[in-house]
């Protein structure tokens, strides 16, 4: 690739992520009252977004092979379990990651 | 209040909402500086592109893009099923975002998942300015990020990494921020029909192509019960 072919992939990579960022906001203007439907979405999507996202970060966990899974599956139950015992959302974090390094580095 | 006291107090109140993003792009963004570095681009480009494309996932791509034959077209596609969340994350901002004049566009700008998670759910204290919390947190994050990448790209192969899982603490995050909205919540409806949608989807996708399938999903069971969850309500 010539760097002006560089250039112009990196363009199209900022300006299509822009497009999916900026698109709603363009669409629904400030101004204007957002429709009913789409009010109901901008409540009714963050829990599903957030469900989304926790298995999107999972997606490369292999369950049929190599550890099965079971490093994810142990952090997971710490991270929440620290969560619901003290409700720090740090320590929640540090736990489950310090946890999580640990279980792949020396027993995995 | 003066503006620069207002400023200062959101800074101190956005600082520790990013302190697991901090670790998280850090780790993330070397780990991306040191790939394009190896993969033969100088640092500049890790640099200049953290900046510009701030999404961590599609700049990974963008590495084997940069290194195959041109293909503006296949390029823009990619992209777009990349990112297409994102549409999600400005339908749920909308009514939020309003009024902050000039600092709307920089939010939007900014909108990665991380940022966005944590603007959605962090608790701005009282007497902290909405506007200037949102633009600090998203600040930050870029910053952890763009360090990250610059510093990956210029230090490369030198780097030794025992940091090995490292990177659970961005899953470790959206577990604690999805816990938290469950626990907010009257009905989980929404909640498992993202899980569930997106579990299945993988499973009959794969990982490289289940995002889109699974936002099809979500849109389609939220209209079709749109009556039960709206009676249901209880949104956090």
């Amino acid at each position: 690739m010539t760097i002006l072919q560089q250039v112009i992939t990196i363009t199209i990579c900022v300006l299509g992520t822009m497009a999916t960022r900026f698109l709603p906001f363009l669409i629904f203007r400030e101004g204007q009252p957002t429709p009913k439907y789409i009010q109901y979405l901008g409540k009714a999507l963050p829990a599903a977004i957030f469900g989304m996202l926790v298995v999107y970060c999972l997606r490369n966990v292999t369950i049929f092979s190599g550890s099965h899974g079971l490093p994810e599956l142990l952090a997971i139950i710490v991270t929440i379990g620290l969560h619901l015992w003290k409700r720090q959302m740090l320590l929640s974090i540090a736990g489950g990651t310090l946890c999580y390094m640990l279980l792949v580095q020396c027993l995995f | 209040m003066q503006e620069k006291g207002i400023r200062w107090r959101a800074l101190k109140a956005a600082f520790p909402n990013t302190i697991p993003i901090f670790a998280g792009f850090c780790f993330l963004g070397m780990a991306y500086g040191i790939y394009m570095n190896v993969s033969g681009f100088s640092f500049w480009y890790p640099m200049l592109m953290s900046m510009t494309i701030f999404g961590g996932s599609l700049e990974f791509v963008a590495v084997s893009m940069l290194l195959g034959a041109f293909a503006p077209l296949q390029t823009l596609l990619v992209t777009l099923m990349v990112q297409a969340r994102h549409l999600f994350y400005g339908i749920a901002m909308l009514d939020r975002f309003k009024g902050l004049g000039w600092k709307r566009i920089y939010l939007i700008f900014g909108m990665c998942d991380e940022t966005f998670s944590i603007n959605y759910s962090a608790k701005i204290p009282e007497g902290v300015d909405r506007g200037w919390f949102m633009f600090f947190v998203t600040l930050l994050n870029q910053m952890y990020w763009v360090l990250g990448a610059t510093l990956g790209g210029i230090l490369g192969s030198y780097l030794k990494f025992d940091t090995e899982g490292l990177d659970f603490v961005m899953t470790a995050m959206f577990i604690v921020i999805f816990l938290d909205q469950w626990l907010k919540e009257k009905k989980h409806y929404t909640a498992l029909i993202g899980l569930l949608v997106s579990v299945v989807c993988l499973l009959g996708f794969g990982a490289d192509s289940f995002m889109i399938p699974t936002m099809i999903g979500v849109l389609c069971f939220l209209t079709l019960f749109r009556k039960p969850i709206e009676k249901a309500g209880g949104f956090s």
